[in-house]
């Protein structure tokens, strides 16, 4: 094991402890007992399929989300517009599986569906490169006011075009767009969950065995020893931001084509924000972005499965506190690394 | 028994200390003991550990073990830190600098040990104070600039002044005269001279023996982590230049005495141009510049540092937005060409700053041997066995330490750092032309002549080769040919027989400071 991964781990290990730390106070203040809850929280997840199955859920869309964030933080872009190219991507994949006709096979029909998830988000990711790059807009600025904008769009979209009748839900798409489930106790995991895990092992092969991998990383740590050596920062920046986009984007596989088979207001809200604690918890590297999305479904559906020991809210702090706790984590190491 | 209590008093530093890097030990045992109000030059090659001693003396980097006694009082190495240094009146100034780039100079006097009037800071009593203090002991400095954007002789002087006004009673340079032009250095000397006569003990790393000779009382030797021996200066020497034997030292830094430098070869008469400027511009910084390198030939660029040599890099690499004229590498038309594509006709670029622009410092020997070099990598899937065979043979050839290809290049020493960006660029295939800025800048004697002997054979392969240097020994022992800047212009060239000589020296220096005219 090398230095960095030591540290990384270390890191990644301190930040979990003090957000479970956190957690356990907030749950003291709140009159619960912490291992109480906790001892739930793990024996329901483990014997209740159901709850399993929900873990496995959530972690699908948050390793995407959650390497979404990681290219571009590995880039030094910190793309903080996962959120709205996840919110692009269910759009744009509801509408074109509600536009093929009922009888396309699924061969054609997922990959169809796939492709325009993968454009919307990546679409907005572009932008956000571009804006940063030939603009010099800030990438976090830029990205706020996109997940308004897409926000607004999807929503006027909705009512104007796709809402059926009073609801938020637009028509089915077409029967051999849908995924398959699992089957994990009734729960909505499906085989988005393949998808994912390729996500994960294509971006490990990209980062640490190509020439692009190569050049993200070195325009993110050392901009200046990218250009001196002929790698165009720009245009890294710019693709590494489409390939951010478009791996949130792809999320609307796990929401729309595997469970809700149509177009839903607010179908994905949130993924792509947790997707940032997914990443830094992970430390930016994929595997440890695929084990992150694990830690943090299992806490987001543990924390419905005690729904009835502990409030709903307090649960969902914990993804902040992880965020939190890993940010300070990683400095402290470096710290005690430097000095000792 | 009071000889040795006497002995002790007398010592500043009396230190015998242990430290690894993972699985390379860097110091085993170094002994180093300095006397109060002396100048000690630490010596040896790069690598040899002397930078890790200084930053363990001035606790910013923590020692393994061993004993440290700071002014006679014994202290914990295990415990020392920057904190208890600087209490102890423990001054440093690191060889790459140490200052927040965004921060003014008074700013970074004070991190730390900030002066508050009520909640507020309150600067202009110290930056007042820094300005006086500056001049007194003839380091003029400008308290209220930004530390980033001074050039790096300005920077260095706003270091040392800043460590003397937060009370330093062992002031440590670290190669301090590797970013400074001659008369900077000699002014330096002088200065640190000085301030020893006042009582000020200082310790010197360098691997410059003349300026060893200059200025030391005693000198310690360095090699491969050990203490070789302590020289100490005869005071009653007939002429100053005896006080240390010079040759000794550096048999005792090398192990062996120094191989002479071979002269440049002749050049063709009918070699053919591989880079030509004509006119080149960029905004107030380079005045339109003609400048032509032919195929074998090795033309150095010599002048005051901050005189538009920087801007002239910059632009022969693609790396400035230039304001007029072309530049043509190997014979095509390279002006609006993006870096890549000047590499593409066979140009090979050392940057001036390894830290910032040389290197990768966070990855790998090997990946860095190999960074931007497609003709390695493979253009897609990167080959990592023809990467790691590459980073074997250039460290066999260099001579890198550790030689280890998947060392961290940050946990170098500068002289390595360096050998790995020599051993990247002089590597391209189809060299025809390459650009070397102050390409042994804070490098040892033994990686000096590596470097050299590289940039020889590229020229001796059919490269032209321009070497811009602010050392002037460098550049004479290198160079058929040499300009000079003044200014942003090119303001006078000798080649050829006016090169040698004693008055070759003088009459380029002459030049460099606009003493004499072309």
């Amino acid at each position: 094991m090398t230095a960095g991964t030591r540290r990384e781990l270390q890191a990644a290990a301190i930040a979990l402890l003090a957000a479970l730390a956190a957690g356990s106070v907030l749950m003291l203040i709140a009159g619960k007992s912490p291992a109480h809850v906790w001892w739930a929280m793990v024996t329901r997840t483990a014997s209740d399929p159901y709850v399993f199955g929900q873990m496995i859920y959530r972690a699908t869309g948050l390793a995407l989300t959650g390497l979404a964030v990681a290219i571009a933080l590995d880039a030094g872009l910190f793309n903080i517009g996962a959120e709205g190219q996840v919110t692009a991507g269910v759009l744009a994949c509801g509408l074109v599986g509600t536009a093929l006709p009922a009888g396309t096979p699924a061969v054609i029909a997922i990959p169809v569906c796939l492709i325009a998830a993968a454009a919307a988000g990546g679409a907005v990711g572009a932008a956000i490169g571009a804006l940063r790059v030939w603009r010099g807009a800030h990438e976090v600025i830029t990205s706020i006011m996109l997940n308004a904008m897409v926000a607004g769009v999807a929503l006027y979209l909705g009512n104007r075009f796709i809402f059926r009748g009073g609801t938020t839900i637009g028509a089915a798409i077409a029967p051999g767009a849908e995924l398959p489930q699992l089957g994990i106790g009734g729960s909505p995991a499906n085989a988005s969950l393949v998808l994912a895990a390729a996500a994960v092992v294509l971006v490990w092969w990209l980062r640490s065995r190509t020439t692009w991998g190569q050049a993200w990383r070195a325009v993110g740590q050392s901009p200046e020893a990218a250009r001196t050596t002929g790698i165009s920062a720009g245009k890294v920046s710019v693709l590494v931001m489409t390939g951010s986009g478009a791996l949130a984007g792809l999320v609307a596989a796990n929401f729309v084509l595997g469970h809700k088979h149509a177009y839903e207001a607010e179908l994905g809200a949130g993924v792509g924000l947790y997707g940032i604690a997914v990443a830094l918890l992970g430390r930016m590297h994929p595997i440890g972005v695929g084990l992150a999305a694990i830690v943090l479904g299992f806490v987001s559906a543990g924390g419905l499965a005690v729904a009835e020991l502990v409030q709903k809210e307090l649960i969902e702090i914990l993804p902040g506190l992880v965020m939190l706790a890993v940010a300070a984590a990683a400095a402290w190491v470096r710290r005690t690394e430097a000095a000792a | 028994m009071s000889a040795d209590t006497a002995l002790m008093d007398d010592l500043m530093i009396d230190a015998e200390l242990d430290k690894r890097y993972g699985a390379a030990a860097v110091l085993r045992r170094a002994r180093l003991r300095v006397r109060r109000g002396t100048v000690h030059a630490l010596v040896g090659e790069n690598g040899a550990g002397k930078s890790t001693l200084v930053k363990i003396l001035a606790g910013v980097v923590r020692g393994d073990g061993g004993a440290l006694a700071i002014g006679g009082a014994a202290v914990d190495v295990a415990a020392w830190d920057r904190r208890a240094a600087r209490a102890a009146g423990v001054g440093i100034v690191q060889q790459h600098g140490a200052s927040a780039g965004t921060l003014s100079v008074v700013e970074n006097a004070v991190l730390g040990v900030e002066p508050l009037r009520g909640p507020l800071l309150e600067l202009g009593p110290t930056a007042a104070a820094l300005g006086e203090l500056g001049k007194k002991i003839g380091l003029p400095i400008d308290a209220a600039a930004a530390a980033g954007q001074l050039p790096l002789g300005a920077a260095q002087r706003a270091e040392i002044v800043a460590a003397l006004h937060q009370g330093a009673r062992l002031l440590i340079l670290d190669e301090p005269t590797a970013v400074l032009t001659p008369v900077e250095v000699d002014g330096l000397l002088g200065t640190l001279r000085r301030l020893a006569a006042d009582g000020m003990t200082i310790v010197l790393v360098t691997h410059k023996l003349d300026e060893v000779r200059a200025v030391a009382d005693e000198v310690t030797v360095l090699r491969a982590g050990q203490t070789v021996t302590t020289f100490a200066a005869t005071p009653e020497a007939a002429h100053r230049d005896a006080r240390l034997d010079v040759a000794a030292i550096a048999r005792a830094m090398v192990g062996s005495d120094l191989p002479a430098a071979p002269p440049a070869a002749a050049l063709a008469a009918d070699a053919r141009t591989v880079l030509e400027l004509s006119g080149i511009r960029v905004g107030g910084e380079l005045a339109a510049t003609d400048l032509r390198v032919r195929a074998g030939e090795i033309v150095g660029v010599a002048g005051v540092d901050g005189n538009g040599q920087r801007e002239l890099a910059l632009a022969i690499a693609g790396l400035v937005r230039t304001a007029g004229g072309t530049i043509r590498i190997a014979g095509s038309d390279a002006t609006a060409a993006s870096p890549a594509a000047r590499f593409g006709l066979g140009l090979a670029h050392i940057p001036e700053d390894r830290q910032h622009g040389g290197l990768w410092l966070d990855a790998s020997v090997a990946d860095n041997l190999a960074l931007g070099r497609a003709d390695l990598t493979g253009r897609f899937r990167i080959d990592g066995a023809r990467v790691r065979a590459h980073a074997a043979r250039q460290i066999a050839e260099l001579d890198i330490r550790p030689a280890d290809p998947a060392a961290v290049v940050r946990t170098l020493s500068g002289g390595n750092q360096q050998k790995v960006v020599v051993g990247r660029e002089l590597s391209r295939p189809h060299l025809s032309c390459v650009l070397a800025a102050q390409p042994t800048r804070g490098v040892d004697l033994g990686a000096i002549v590596r470097i050299h002997d590289r940039l020889r054979a590229a020229a001796a392969a059919g490269a032209g080769v321009l070497v811009i240097s602010a050392d002037l020994d460098e550049l004479l022992a290198l160079c058929h040919r040499i300009v000079v800047m003044l200014r942003g212009r090119i303001v006078g060239e000798r080649e050829g027989s006016a090169l040698r000589g004693d008055g070759a020296r003088a009459a380029l220096g002459g030049l460099m400071t606009g003493a004499e005219a072309a």
